[in-house]
């Protein structure tokens, strides 16, 4: 056993992990945090994706130990006060998603790719969420939500994902 | 799926590092990103009783000129390397490579040394390596030595690191003002190339002065195409002027044949993405 210390979704949070312990089933199986959710055995699918210090990442390819010291924040610290992020609000706005398994690692990606470019492009919303697969949508409306998202303004986007 | 239990090190210096690598020996494993080892760990083709986690080392990140030469951290991750304003103005060819390697959650995560070390011939990173020319400085118990870039790459998965030993930096000489690009060849975005090419060209009064071609997934290891950089030498810049010279890509390769193509169709591919690599890279 290993003992990590690390803050979630704005919680300081310290536990005793196997060291082969995922961080996501640390984060679903340890704290109870379901809300991000496992699609795929290989790493491909991105429905896991969370922000470590600030920048997405699989968490079905991250240790927890490799998490101890850091900061992450999953899809269920992104509404602040009650009031859904930007990014949660523009899914929902434009029909972005239909069965829901993919939107956690969706959003979580979106809210990424708007930190680091707060007008992207519509082929550069397709790239930077090529580690995200849907089965359902086809993702045209998942891209406009992103649009969506960015329309309304940088300065509201990514503030939860800074926390 | 879970990986089978390990101990586990995160070692702050490469001191550390390399004697938890002695007294391991063979049951130990160095984890860089951990975005090729986790998989491979959580498929249980592997099953090390300890995984020596170098991300805690924080001098192995990290990019410094060093005269004619950029060094680039081995522990350095994808998506840092890729924006360095060294690596950019001095070795351009490397970002042209990341730009299209994984995805950005993979390319937050995984770093430059990890995915060399790993030595996948599909492996976007060992072709510009092997253009540029870099030189590999690898850490044991006696020391550091430095390997060239054709000794570093030994066959699949298998590179000059020996057991007890670190990847610690890689130096690249300096190829500023060259052109450069990275042609890949994909069936889905987001995975590892059929074929790719990476092509650096200097041009000098409208014609190519000097090229440099390397090959991804056209054998076991990364190839340099010697034959073709020759040939380039005094080219002009367009699909006619180095339709010649891309003839000769599959020359001297091995191509692998799986589900994605016969050996044939790469040697195709390697001479058509060659001319469009060299093209792109002196702006035509
Ligand atoms: C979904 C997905 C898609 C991907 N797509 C691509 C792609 O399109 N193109 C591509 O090139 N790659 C791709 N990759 C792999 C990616 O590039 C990895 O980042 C890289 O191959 C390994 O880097 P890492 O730092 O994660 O190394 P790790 O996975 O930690 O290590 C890889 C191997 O190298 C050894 N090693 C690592 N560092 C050192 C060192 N400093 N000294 C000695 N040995 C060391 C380890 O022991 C291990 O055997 C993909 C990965 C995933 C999960
Ligand atoms: S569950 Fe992590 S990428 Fe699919
Ligand atoms: S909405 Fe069903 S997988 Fe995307």
């Amino acid at each position: 056993m290993t003992r990590i210390h690390l803050t979630v979704d704005g919680a300081s949070v310290a536990d005793d992990v196997e060291p082969r312990m995922l961080l996501v089933q640390y984060l679903r199986e340890k704290l109870g945090k379901t809300g991000t959710v496992i699609g795929c055995d290989t790493s491909n699918c991105g429905a896991c994706t969370v922000h470590l210090d600030g920048r997405s990442v699989k968490s079905c390819n991250v240790l927890a130990v490799q998490a101890d010291g850091a900061e992450v924040t999953t899809i269920e610290g992104l509404s602040k006060n009650g009031s859904l992020h930007q990014v949660q609000e523009s899914f929902r706005e434009c029909h972005g998603l239909q069965c829901g398994f993919c939107t956690p690692g969706m959003i979580m990606q979106s809210v990424d790719l708007l930190n680091e470019n707060p007008n992207p492009s519509e082929e550069e919303i397709r790239l930077g969420l090529e580690g995200n697969l849907c089965r359902c949508t086809g993702y045209h409306n998942i891209v406009k939500a992103v649009q969506h998202a960015a329309a309304q303004g940088s300065s509201t986007v990514g503030q939860g994902a800074q926390a | 799926m879970i990986p089978t239990a390990f101990d586990y090190l995160a070692p702050t210096t490469v001191e550390e590092a390399l004697s938890a690598l002695a007294q391991h020996g063979d049951d130990a494993k160095i984890m860089a990103g951990g975005q090729s080892l986790l998989p491979v760990l959580r498929m249980r083709l592997n099953a090390p009783e300890m995984v020596i986690d170098l991300g805690r080392i924080d001098s192995l990140r990290g990019v410094r000129d060093d005269g004619d030469a950029i060094v680039i951290g081995a522990m350095t991750p994808h998506f840092e390397v890729a924006k360095d304003p060294l690596v950019t103005e001095h070795a351009a060819l490397i970002p042209k490579a990341i730009e299209h390697l994984a995805d950005a959650q993979v390319r937050h995560r995984g770093t430059f040394g990890g995915a060399l070390a790993h030595a996948d011939p599909a492996g976007d990173l060992g072709a510009p390596a092997l253009a540029l020319g870099a030189q590999f400085v690898i850490a044991g118990s006696g020391g550091t030595r430095t390997v060239g870039a054709d000794e570093f790459f030994v066959d699949l998965f298998e590179t000059a690191i020996g057991e007890d030993e670190i990847l610690t930096e890689v130096r690249v000489p300096k190829h500023t003002g060259w052109g450069a690009h990275y042609e890949k060849f994909v069936r889905v975005v987001h995975q590892w190339p059929i074929v790719a090419v990476a092509a650096a060209v200097r041009m000098d009064g409208g014609s190519i002065a000097e090229a440099r071609v390397g090959l991804t997934n056209m054998g076991s290891t990364p190839i340099r195409a010697r034959a073709v950089e020759a040939a380039l030498v005094g080219a002009a810049p367009t699909d006619d002027g180095v339709r010649a010279a891309a003839e000769q890509a599959a020359e001297g390769t091995n191509p692998p044949s799986d589900l994605n193509g016969d050996a044939d169709y790469r040697r195709h591919l390697a001479r058509v993405l060659t001319r469009r690599a060299v093209v792109a890279a002196a702006g035509g």
